[in-house]
């Protein structure tokens, strides 16, 4: 199992990086999503991994440790705010500057 | 309690000032002066035990964990100071009334002066050699504010940048030399460090620790050669000249040598550096100043020459001396700060400052002049003024100390010739400025300035002679109690008198004031050799020279790095990312070595997990193929987000899943929303080469990511798990770790996350204002875009659904400290609800149902978060500290009520206010294309 989520982290964060590594605003804010992605599930995997115990006291008799989802939690909050913030830009920035070049340029 | 408060008086007070300000100049004058008098008011306790000799130390607890306190300390020499920076800061604000013209805003000439004197106070007060410095910066920051007031006027800006460029860089060696004092002593305490002089003149480290807070001192004082920004800082409005560049910041680097001088003087090193930089800067200011046509240059000369005096006098490092600096202190403040408004009067009244132009004013402003002319006696050093008794001190003790060495003769020379000097520039003050013939083509025909503009002025004078005549009976017991400040010890016999009898130092009194007649008389054939050397040896050049060297130094690293291509630039990062990480992974070699797998045991894979997993896998490979149709990329990567929800329902995170799932959908609509306005293929510009180079990094650092997760997930975990889950019933009131955590334990990192999602919606708020989108009217296949634009049965059914789904999100939220949900995830759900119905029902429908602006819920959320927390305080706990408890009610039963409820409740309205600001901004744009459409259509 724990191959498995690597291996799952490992191709998120392979796509995100290139992604992000286009010319074109869309594409870098994909790739910044699916690395958003890879970021959350290793926080959250710092935790390790745990069947069927989940941290609500009286629902198990033992539990996984709640610190990184509580930091994944309002992460992934943020993470939202941030690819928001990003789409907002290149949509400025394609109003501006007439393409959707992440450097602004027509000509390549 | 109260040295505290009245440092933080003027800073508060600037803020009131320059709000006080826009009911008129009135209200700002009076507010400023109130601010000041305030602080003098909470000093006065402190005061009047100085004179007995008591030093008044008070502690405030900051930082308790880091060792940090605030300190504040009042004693002589900080009783001298604050009297100088408020009596005189009192004076300046009345006269700065008058002199600023009807267009300049005064509320924010106050606003910075205030600024200006609280930092100046916090420098005199201050316990802690490192808070001290903090003031000492911010003297630095608000001197820049002042310089540059004018800010359209370009030697305004360049007078203030250089000020703030080598004022700051003398701080950061200052702070180099208390970090060392610090480490010699063991404390950055005063009282510590003033009792520690032996152990750090004995140090080997001493000669670099003087060096470097000399380096400070020197550059606020303008001491040789640093000297030049302060002429420049005359591009100030007067007031602040007289207040900053001649009273009070000036002497912030005398008064660090004072300040320090139990600790650092008493060695060769200092009298030779001290002593040796003042006396240069004594002549050469003094030189100078006589050749400068402007007034204030003139003056600025002359401060620079008098501040070189106090530095030579510490310099010569006998208790005797050091009386007399702290006496020259004074005068050469009161004179000084009388002379400069003198100047602003007659340059506010002649419109030019040129005294080749300014002469005669005698027949126009008799009364001024007569007041410039007693203060220019007390500059020169004539007796009856104040300047006369601290010059003859001065004579007097560069005898003494040049009857110690060889050359000593050169000693009472050198004085003698700058105090020549002095009297020539004061005589030229004088009788350029008043007498001599006639105005040349002045600007405006002069008159007396308004009554209230000459008060300051009289007052000043009106000291200079009291102190001059009296010095017993007015300064004596002032002086005695700063000086006994400086030394740490017992006073000398000084006698403050003007006759002492025939001395060398009267005789050096009597050659000056002959020689400063003399020089001035032949000032013609000097000023034409003059005019023929300036430009020579210019520091201001050198200066210039060095901050373009810097400047260019800084492109040409920045144009490594930076070619204005992100593309590049993320390719730099990720490229440094992996050196680092191969270095991590590969670093243990021998016997260092770190197996790559852990002990932990594995989980046993089962078969839906390997589908989901390799589902997963697949998705997002296509995704990154297919990346160039946006739309499915798009769709593909939804699909990611809800499969990486699937694994946190799978490995015990209820709360992460229905984030996860919540925020998937918000983000997806969003996106969708935003491909609208953008080309829905992205054109094939990447070469083959190009591909192949990114997909080998991408490949690297998705390589890099796997061993690192698979290293960690193999080794067993250690964290603060078991005290969350201990205390979460006991101490936060609720069985759901996750939101007791996120609302109790660590509230307070919550608040800032909050208050980022609040500054990241606004942010965006601002970026689509007045945007205007150009969307596509047609589809690929040259349909119409909007057929449907509301389908009805989507409509219909989105109303239904909204209560139902406000009520599910009540119920997330009210259980959530108990259960899976919470503020974040019910907010969520209550803006996707919302959001449906702009969907279904078009933004016109919706807009008119609810409230058009959610900045206001942004607001109220932040605002019940914060009181949450300061209520605690009220009750004399941490901020953020909970409480809860049982309540019972009817028919429902027992419910847990704890006070994180509200603070959740701000959560809440932050993250649907938030989203919805964000989403129905963007469908706003997009609204706004359409009628666009319409309009162009009809």
């Amino acid at each position: 199992m724990e191959a498995l989520l690597a291996l799952v982290i490992g191709v998120l964060t392979g796509c995100g990086v290139y992604l992000v590594l286009r010319a074109r605003s869309f594409p870098v804010v994909l790739g910044l999503t699916l690395l958003s992605y890879a970021v959350n599930l290793f926080l959250f995997a710092s935790g390790r991994l745990v069947i069927g115990q989940p941290p609500v006291i009286g629902a198990a008799t033992s539990y996984t440790d709640p610190l990184p989802q509580a930091l994944v939690l309002t992460a992934i909050v943020i993470g939202f705010a941030m690819t928001a913030f990003v789409i907002m830009l290149s949509l400025r920035a394609r109003a501006e500057l007439g393409n959707d070049h992440v450097d602004g340029r027509s000509d390549t | 309690m109260n040295l505290f408060l009245a440092v933080l008086t003027p800073f508060i007070g600037a803020a009131l000032v320059a709000w006080a300000s826009r009911r008129g100049r009135a209200h700002a004058a009076w507010s400023a002066g109130a601010v000041a008098l305030l602080a003098l008011a909470l000093l006065l306790p402190a005061m009047v035990a100085s004179f007995a000799g008591a030093t008044t130390i008070q502690r405030l607890s900051w930082i308790p964990a880091a060792g940090l306190d605030l300190v504040f300390r009042l004693d002589g020499l900080g009783l001298l100071f604050s009297l100088l920076i408020l009596g005189i800061g009192l004076l300046v604000i009345l006269y700065a009334h008058y002199y600023l013209s009807a267009q300049d805003s005064l509320g924010r000439l106050y606003a910075y002066l205030l600024l200006f004197m609280g930092s100046m106070l916090g420098i005199v007060l201050s316990e802690n050699l490192i808070q001290l410095l903090i003031f000492w910066e911010l003297t630095s920051l608000s001197s820049f504010l002042l310089i540059a007031y004018w800010r359209r006027r370009e030697a305004a800006r360049r007078g203030a940048r250089m000020a703030l460029a080598i004022t700051g860089a003398g701080g950061l060696a200052m702070l180099a030399g208390f970090l060392l004092l610090g480490e010699m002593t063991g404390s950055y305490e005063l009282s510590v460090v003033l009792a520690s002089g032996d152990t750090v003149r004995a140090h080997p480290l001493y000669g670099t620790t003087l060096a470097l807070v000399l380096l400070g001192a020197f550059t606020k004082s303008a001491q040789f050669p640093f000297h030049f920004w302060l002429p420049h800082a005359m591009a100030a409005p007067t007031p602040v000249s007289a207040y900053l560049h001649s009273a009070t910041m000036v002497k912030a680097g005398v008064f660090m040598l004072a300040r320090l001088f139990p600790v650092l003087s008493g060695t060769p090193e200092w009298t030779w550096w001290v002593g040796g930089v003042g006396l240069v800067t004594l002549l050469v200011g003094a030189v100078i100043a006589l050749f400068k046509h402007d007034l204030k240059g003139l003056l600025a000369y002359s401060t620079i020459s008098h501040l070189g005096l106090i530095t030579a006098l510490f310099g010569i490092g006998t208790p005797l001396a050091a009386v007399a600096g702290v006496f020259h202190i004074i005068n050469h403040a009161i004179f000084k700060a009388g002379l400069f408004m003198a100047a602003g009067i007659i340059d506010h009244e002649c419109g030019t400052r040129d005294m080749r132009r300014i002469n005669g004013l005698w027949k126009f402003m008799p009364y001024t002049a007569t007041l410039a002319m007693v203060a220019a006696a007390a500059m020169a050093g004539v007796p009856l003024a104040n300047g006369f008794l601290s010059k003859e001190m001065f004579f007097a003790e560069a005898v003494t100390a040049g009857g110690q060495m060889r050359f000593g003769w050169l000693l009472p020379v050198a004085v003698t010739v700058a105090g020549m000097f002095a009297v020539a520039y004061s005589l030229r003050f004088i009788h350029d400025v008043f007498f001599n013939g006639d105005p040349i083509d002045l600007p405006k025909t002069p008159h007396e300035p308004p009554r209230w503009m000459k008060v300051p002025v009289e007052i000043l004078v009106v000291l200079c002679l009291l102190v001059g005549i009296f010095p017993a009976q007015t300064v004596e017991p002032i002086l005695a109690v700063a000086a006994g400040a400086v030394l740490q010890g017992p006073l000398p016999a000084h006698d403050l008198a003007i006759w002492h009898g025939v001395s060398p130092a009267l005789w050096m009194s009597v050659i000056a004031l002959c020689g400063g007649g003399l020089l001035y008389f032949l000032r013609k054939p000097l000023f034409a050799l003059h005019s023929r050397l300036e430009g020579r040896l210019d520091a201001r050049a050198i200066y210039e020279q060095l901050l373009e060297g810097a400047l260019a130094f800084a492109r040409r690293v920045v144009s490594l790095v930076d070619t204005g291509s992100l593309q590049r630039q993320a390719l730099l990062l990720v490229l440094a990312v992996l050196v680092l990480g191969a270095v991590g992974m590969l670093g243990g070699q021998g016997e260092n070595a770190v197996p790559l797998t852990g002990t932990r045991p594995q989980l046993p894979l089962d078969g839906l997990s390997l589908m989901t997993g390799l589902a997963l896998i697949l998705v997002t490979l296509a995704a990154t193929v297919l990346h160039r149709s946006r739309l499915t990329a798009l769709i593909l990567i939804s699909a990611v987000g809800l499969v990486v929800a699937l694994v946190f329902v799978k490995f015990s995170a209820p709360d992460l899943a229905l984030t996860q799932l919540s925020v998937e959908v918000v983000t997806i609509i969003l996106l969708l929303l935003a491909l609208y306005f953008l080309p829905p293929e992205s054109p094939a510009e990447s070469s083959n080469s190009r591909r192949w180079r990114d997909g080998t990094v991408a490949a690297l650092a998705g390589g890099g990511a796997a061993l690192l997760v698979w290293a960690m997930l193999t080794r067993p975990a250690d964290s603060l798990a078991d005290w969350f889950l201990a205390n979460s019933v006991p101490g936060g009131g609720g069985t759901n770790v996750v939101n007791v955590i996120l609302v109790d334990f660590r509230g307070f990192d919550t608040f800032g996350e909050i208050t980022v999602l609040a500054i990241a919606a606004l942010g965006i708020f601002a970026l689509l204002e007045n945007l205007r989108l150009r969307g596509p009217t047609h589809d690929s296949h040259g349909g119409d875009w909007d057929v449907d634009v509301h389908p009805l049965i989507l409509a219909t059914f989105a109303r239904l659904l909204l209560p139902l789904a406000l009520l599910v999100s009540a119920f997330i939220f009210l259980r959530g400290h108990n259960l899976p949900g919470g503020g974040f995830i019910a907010g969520l759900v209550t803006a996707i609800a919302l959001i449906m119905q702009y969907l279904a029902n078009g933004v016109a429908w919706t807009h008119a149902r609810l409230p058009a602006r959610t900045h206001p819920w942004i607001a109220a959320g932040l605002s019940a978060a914060l009181l949450t927390g300061l209520a605690s305080l009220l009750f004399g706990r941490p901020f953020l500290t909970s409480a809860f408890g049982h309540v019972e009610v009817p028919l429902i039963g027992p419910i847990e009520l704890a006070s994180v409820i509200a603070f959740d409740l701000g959560v809440y309205l932050v993250v649907v206010g938030a989203t919805l600001l964000i989403l129905i901004n963007l469908g706003l744009a997009h609204q706004a294309n359409r009628f666009d459409h319409e309009r162009k259509e009809t």
